[in-house]
């Protein structure tokens, strides 16, 4: 079964550990996080549930057709990015129980100070293809 | 070259090797590098004895992979590995293969992944395509497979049960990349009749060719989801219902009932009719009573309260409904289509829509989509 882990800049509930934005973290402090992140990465990869991974820019704009022979119009960039995708990953794996648990385990990526910063993740499950037996 | 030719011969050269003193996980990966050679070779250049080309070139690539791990540890190449030794004997380990690559050690999609490559003879290319994952991902989770079961005997008796599973698994998740997995799970199960003695075997093949049958039917334009009572009953394959509904009754004689002749027994019965209003709806209840009986399952008790509403009308449906948990994902389906048959067409909308939204796969969204959009435009009474 497949799952998209979608993370926010600032998503989500209520934050559990209140911490400044990246962009205020000491550079050691940013390459811990990012190195956390990869460690992961290359750990679903050799158990085999690793599908793909993307890191998203919070640049980029809402766009919609504006009828035909007429340019799309665009609007943004973004004015809010607390909500905004920063990242996904999607993994292949036995359960909801073990997407959980590795979402769980994302989630605790070091921030300021080194300290888990216990953010918010979103688990999507994938829309398969439909099964032959059913009846 | 026939592909499948080469595909069949695999798991017999994975036991040749075993037999000369090789272990699984390097006999595996040796044929299964033999098997791209061949893939590649033989269309310019066919061997004239298949098998004797598939060993030879499996056994010098196992020997290369054996020297170069002896080299690397700076140790001989370990005695055990014995030279061959004249023609091999004709026995045939597939089956302690399939025991082996089902191992109820293994999550099941490892077994999966495992018994289409060392069994099936598929490539990792074509599962990775098959299942849509990276071929590294692919990769990666047979070889840690392989090493869960090293060192697990072969020569015992393995689980049945499970290797049934994984076969059945196989079938339902139909037709992904250019591998026609439903016909690769019948090709397998249809091997392993050959060489078991149990009737639940032949059990799940007719389960699946019954199945198999309805194959053209059950997808129309654009790939849209076609339910059985809408299913041109023409298209079904008559052959496969013949095959199938013969092989279900030398099972049934047997007198040792297990779930999947029981589930074979309800394909029959659809099989058998012209239409859902000509359907035996009250034997196909009493098959589910047993399936039940024989599983527990709640999705078989969901799937009896449908059969119950077609042989007792929508309100015992609904009762029978009652006792199957919410949580089942087509929970929802059902109750929408035993409300719409109760004329209860509101609500029936209402729950169409709710059904869409915990649909698990995109066919069955855009269909329980469409069936909210009929029943809401229909005329209320």
């Amino acid at each position: 079964m497949k799952y998209l882990l979608l993370k926010h800049y600032r998503g989500g509930p209520t934050p559990a550990v209140d911490y400044a934005p990246m962009d205020h973290w000491t550079p050691q402090e940013v390459d811990a996080h990012v190195q956390y992140m990869n460690d992961f990465a290359a750990r679903l990869d050799e158990t085999g549930e690793f599908v793909d991974g993307q890191a998203l820019s919070p640049e980029g704009a809402f766009v919609r057709s504006d009828g035909e022979g007429r340019p799309p119009v665009t609007d943004g960039p973004f004015a809010e990015t607390k909500d905004l995708i920063a990242g996904w990953m999607v993994i292949d794996v036995e359960s909801w129980d073990r997407a959980v648990e590795l979402a769980g385990e994302l989630s605790a990526a070091p921030g300021p100070g080194g300290e888990p910063i216990h953010e918010w993740l979103e688990v999507r499950p994938f829309l398969g293809e439909s099964s032959t037996v059913t009846e | 070259m026939n592909e499948s030719l080469l595909r069949e011969l695999v798991p017999a050269v994975i036991g040749v090797l075993g037999r000369r003193g090789a272990d699984f996980a390097s006999a595996e990966d040796a044929v299964q590098e033999a098997l791209i050679r061949g893939l590649e070779s033989w269309p310019d250049d066919p061997p004239r004895d298949p098998k004797a080309w598939l060993i030879a070139v499996a056994w010098r690539r196992f020997l290369d992979a054996a020297r170069a791990e002896a080299s690397r540890r700076g140790r001989e190449l370990a005695a055990k590995v014995k030279p061959p030794a004249g023609p091999a004997p004709d026995t045939d380990d597939t089956l302690q293969l399939y025991f082996l690559c089902s191992h109820p050690a293994l999550p099941p999609g490892s077994a999966v992944a495992l018994t289409l490559r060392a069994v099936g003879g598929l490539t990792t290319r074509q599962i990775a395509a098959a299942y849509l994952v990276p071929e590294s991902t692919m990769a990666q989770r047979i070889s840690r497979a392989k090493r869960r079961i090293a060192g697990l005997p072969l020569d015992q008796p393995g689980d049945l049960g499970t290797v049934l599973r994984v076969l059945y698994l196989v079938f339902n998740e139909g037709y992904g990349g250019d591998v026609d997995l439903a016909a690769e799970a019948i090709r397998l199960t249809r091997h392993l009749v050959a060489l078991t003695d149990d009737p639940e075997v032949g059990g799940l093949l007719a389960l699946m060719l019954l199945h198999h049958a309805r194959r053209a039917s059950r997808t129309g334009p654009g790939g849209r989801l076609v339910p059985l009572m809408a299913q041109e009953r023409s298209r079904w394959d008559t052959g496969l219902i013949t095959e199938g509904v013969k092989i279900l009754q030398a099972a049934l004689a047997r007198d040792r009932l297990g779930e999947y002749q029981a589930q074979a027994a309800i394909a029959a019965l659809h099989a058998d009719a012209r239409s859902t209003s000509e359907t035996d709806w009250l034997q196909i209840v009493e098959w589910y009573d047993e399936l039940l009986r024989l599983t527990g399952s709640p999705v078989v008790r969901l799937n009896r309260a449908v059969a119950v509403g077609e042989a007792d009308g929508p309100q015992a449906g609904l009762k029978a409904l009652a006792e199957v948990s919410p949580d089942l994902p087509r929970y929802a389906a059902v109750r929408a289509y035993l409300h719409e048959r109760a004329g209860d067409l509101e609500h029936a909308g209402d729950l169409y829509a709710e059904a869409s939204r915990v649909a698990t796969s995109v066919p069955e969204r855009d269909h329980l989509t469409r069936e909210a959009a009929r029943v809401r435009q229909l005329p209320r009474p």
